[in-house]
Parts: structure tokens; sequence; C-alpha cells
């Protein structure tokens, strides 16, 4: 991913897009450090939470049809 | 407008952890009978006017009508202080919320259906062992097997199901762009995709038909209105995914049932019609840039976009004359926002619309990982996106860090547990069965059977579903304090 993507959804996750998308002054570079720690942040939540062996999870995971 | 009586049902996928001890029937019974509040356990199901064999193209299928015998009865259904019902359908546990009419109230009761069901699975682990259960509101094991999710939308009689079918096949085929609940990967022998907007899509085999669990159709024809037959259809609609996003499921219900109210009224009259419905939707799932058109039938090439711009266009014309109430204004309003986005740049959906949110994320720790679609864990994620439980579901973890929007108040939804919605007849069924938990001897979407004792009972049938408001029955329910006293003054 290429940093203008990342900035990109770092500012559209966190909101406020409309007042961020002008020339970066001081304020704009730190809430955009802000965003990234968040996303960062949440990686690093969901690694937590992901469960173990995943791929035989995954594979163990089989329903019958329903409805 | 009337206002229109709308539900939906959400069947569970259950993941056992030491697997291959039990069996998905046992597993799904044991849940359903772990509830933690229901007003009574002895209350049966009223199978006697169920019927999911008659056709809406007026025939009668040959089959077995589900009939169990009251012990079994038990074990299958909860009838829920909601309204609702909690129950075993097949090989899963099944959730269907209380009629409602607002479309909030529904979103309102959905989610209170996940908390009573991952509350059934704490109850589980508690009486079999630690932790033994994983309980996921999603549509498909990704190996071909799909359990559904379905919405219904109660209609008038008086119009033809066919103008139904015709009407809503382009809708419901489109309709995805903004409902899908997104999948990693293919299944079911369609064509392959790393990513794609629905959980449902690869299922769809046929145009109509009465089926729901092979070969299943875009519109299915069950003709059971579990109301007046000579009044009332009730569209059964098995088209779409569950949904874990408030907004999503929102906009799924709410512009459909705008949708159904403009057929009903003969607004739809000149919309496109698709060269080949079946295979359309599969292709619209795995657009995921939303610039592909889809052939219709006149050789016109139109996008997803274009074709719910149309019904767009004519809900504008609809609300415009006939008026509309702040609800439906406000699902207009979104709506066309959403199709505006999806069309300019749908990642700016990455808050509202469940398959962009799950892209979103699982783009993010593909990124970060440095791995592909194809990866184990991003499989695990894409699953793991529907899990109920609170510390380990990924909607409940972005859901947690204001990573997505919400739209209705926790608290009322905390009040949907057991207070049933106002404005229908769930209300007289949820407040009889809080009331008078022991005499309700069995109930049903249409009927309610009171134990007047001496092995007498006496059926109440509801249906109107409109009727059995509190505005209507509210007063008497409070002034009756015997189920004698109520049932004479319904029959004075």
């Amino acid at each position: 991913m290429t940093m203008s993507q990342e900035k990109k959804r770092d500012l559209k996750k966190v909101g406020r897009r409309d007042e961020a998308s002008a020339s970066p002054n001081p304020e704009t570079v730190e809430k955009g450090k802000k965003m990234k720690e968040n996303i960062d942040k949440l990686l690093d939540e969901i690694d937590e939470v992901l469960e173990e062996n995943a791929e035989e999870f995954v594979k163990n995971y089989v329903q019958k049809g329903g409805e | 407008m009337t206002p229109r009586i709308l539900g939906t049902e959400t069947e569970f996928g259950v993941a056992v952890k030491d697997a291959g001890v039990q069996d998905p029937v046992s597993n799904a019974i044991l849940l359903v009978n772990s509830v933690a509040a229901v007003p009574s356990r002895t209350t049966l199901w009223d199978y006697e006017n169920e019927n999911p064999l008659v056709d809406a193209r007026g025939f009668e299928v040959e089959g077995e009508k589900e009939r169990p015998a009251p012990d079994y009865n038990r074990l299958l259904n909860k009838l829920l202080g909601n309204g609702g019902r909690l129950y075993v359908d097949g090989a899963h546990p099944e959730y269907a919320t209380p009629e409602c009419t607002r479309i909030a109230d529904v979103v309102r009761y959905e989610k209170a259906g996940e908390r009573i069901v991952e509350a059934c699975r704490m109850g589980a682990d508690r009486t079999s062992g630690d932790r033994r259960f994983v309980i996921y509101k999603n549509n498909t094991d990704g190996k071909g097997n799909s359990y559904g999710y379905h919405e219904n939308y109660l209609v008038s009689r008086s119009v033809p199901f066919m103008r139904f079918a015709t009407h809503l096949t382009p809708f419901f085929v489109t309709r995805q762009i903004f409902a899908g609940a997104g999948k990693v990967g293919a299944e079911n022998r369609a064509d392959s995709a790393p990513y794609q907007m629905s959980q449902r899509a690869d299922f769809f085999e046929v145009l109509v038909d009465l089926n729901t669990m092979v070969k299943r159709p875009i519109i299915n024809t069950r003709d059971e209105p579990h109301a007046d037959p000579a009044k009332y259809r009730r569209l059964h609609v098995i088209v779409g995914d569950a949904n874990m996003s408030e907004v999503t499921t929102y906009l799924k219900l709410g512009v459909t049932a705008l949708v159904v109210s403009m057929i009903e009224e003969g607004y739809m009259v000149k919309e496109p019609k698709l060269a080949d419905a079946v295979r359309s939707i599969k292709d619209v799932s795995r657009d995921l840039t939303l610039k592909q058109p889809i052939a219709l039938d006149d050789g016109r090439q139109w996008t997803a976009v274009q074709v719910q711009e149309y019904y767009l266009e004519t809900a504008h014309r609809y609300c415009a004359e006939r008026g509309a109430d702040p609800e439906t204004k406000d699902i207009l309003a979104r709506w066309e926002r959403v199709l505006r986005l999806l069309a300019s740049d749908p990642s700016q959906l990455s808050r509202e619309i469940d398959w962009v949110i799950k892209q979103d994320l699982l783009q993010s720790y593909i990124d970060r990982k440095g791995c592909d679609w194809d990866d184990p864990r991003v499989a695990m994620m894409d699953l793991q996106y529907h899990d109920l439980r609170p510390e380990k579901g990924l909607f409940a973890t972005l859901d947690k860090g204001g990573y997505v929007d919400r739209l209705v108040d926790p608290n009322t939804i905390d009040e949907a547990l057991t207070a049933p919605p106002t404005d229908t007849r769930a209300y007289f069924r949820g407040r009889c069965l809080q009331k008078f938990p022991d005499r309700v001897y069995a109930a049903s979407w249409a009927s309610i059977l009171f134990d007047v004792g001496q092995a007498v009972v006496k059926r109440i049938p509801l249906n109107e579903p409109a009727r059995g408001t509190k505005a209507l029955v509210g007063a008497l329910l409070d002034e009756s304090d015997t189920v004698e006293a109520l049932v004479s003054r319904l029959s004075a």
C-alpha cells in the first residue's frame, strides 16, 4: 500500500476528512500520525483476538446447509 | 402510507471446539435450551396453521409438515417475551424478530437476537465444559453449505405474486452492492474470486421457486402468510445476507420495504429487465469496482448502480406523490448518498456498509502481514467478523473502537431483549407470555392458546398483524388480572 492510500484510509476511518484534506500543516500531520496509530492499534488487537491455528479452525468449520 | 408489517429470521452458524462429540442438531437444541430468560419453558409453538409447502403460484407440493410431539416441540421452540421466537431449524439455532412496523425497530430486535443467542452460547458453555461453542451470524461455511437469513414483508393478497417477482428481481440482483456482508473466495462451483460483496450470491441457481435449501431461487414462492390468507401474503425474501452493521441492515430492509410499497401501488412499470439474473447476481457480487455493466434483455448495458438508481428515482416520485414518514425520508436520503459513493469511491463507506467495512479491514491486515487473500488468517478473519462474542468478534472489535457507525441507541437494544414492539400483534403475544406465563399453552405468529383449565384450551386467532397493539389492547391487558378475565373481555 502506498503512503497516500494509507493516509486516505486513516483519514477516512477516523472521520473529519473534509477538514483534513487541505495542505499539510503541523496539526494535520499530528492528526495523521494519531490515525496511523489507531489503525496499528486495531490491527494489534486483531492479532490478539484472532483464533489460533486459523488454517485448522477454518478447515474444521463445516455446517449443514440450512433454511 | 400504511405501516408495513415486517421482520427477519436469522440462522446462525455454530463451531464446536471439541468437534466430533455431538451432532449439529443436538448442539442446536442445547444452545436454544440454554436461553437465559424466557417467560415460560413449557409453552408450545402452535404449528396448526403452518404450511411451507404452498406455492404462491397456486399449487401445493408434496411433503411432510412439521408437527413435533409436545416434548420435542418444547425442546425446539422458545417463545420470547419480546414477541420473537428462538428455535431449532434443521441443524441451526434460529431467531425470528417480532413483527415490527418501523425499520429501526427491526434493527433493534435483530441486534437483541444476537445478544440472546450469544447468551445461549455462554449458558451452553457453562453446562458443558469451558468455551466450547462459537456462534456466527453469517451465511456460509465457505465450503458450499449455506444457511439463511430471511426477510418478511406483509403485502396485500390483491397484488398478483408474479408482479412482485418481476419487479423485485433486478432490485435483488443489484441490492447486494449496499446490502452484502462480504465474503472471501467463491463456492458452489461459481467462478473464483478473491473477495466478493455477498455471502449468498454463489448459492442462487434459479429465478423463481419454492425451495430454500437446494437449487435456491432469487424469488422464493413460499405462500405462508401467518395472517388472514384472504387479505395478505408474506413475501419471504431469502436472497439476502445476514448483516453485522446496523446501518447496512437498516438500509437493506428500509429500501426493500419502500420498493415493495412501490410495486404494491403500481409505481414500478418500466424498470430494466435483466437478460440473465442468475448469472448477474454472481457477476455483481464480484465487481468490487462497481463499473462492470449488466446485460439487460433489450440489449442495453447498465451498471448495478444504474439499476438501483432507476428504483431510487421511482422512489423519489413515489414519496413526493404519496408522502413519506420521517424514517422513509431518512432511508431515501441515505440510499441516494450510498449509491453516489458506490459509483465514485466505495471505500468511503467503510464505516457503514458491511462488505466495505470487511474489505477495508482485511486489506489493512493483508498489507501489514504482506500476505494474500488466500491466506488462512484472512479466511479466519472473514469468519470471525461475524463471531457474536463481544471480546472475539471482529465486527464487535471495530464497533468497540468506534470504527463503525451505529444506528440505534444500545440501551434500546437492551429493552428489546424483553419488551415487545408496541405497534403490532407482537405486543399482545409478548405481554400475554409475560403476564400469564403458566397459562399460555401455545402460541404462534397468528394464534395464542390459553389453558383455561380442565384440559380445555381457548384459541385466540391473531390473523391481523396490525392489531393487538398497545393502543388497542394495552389497557385491556393492564386491567385483566386473570386469563379468564382477559378471555371474557376479548370475547365481549
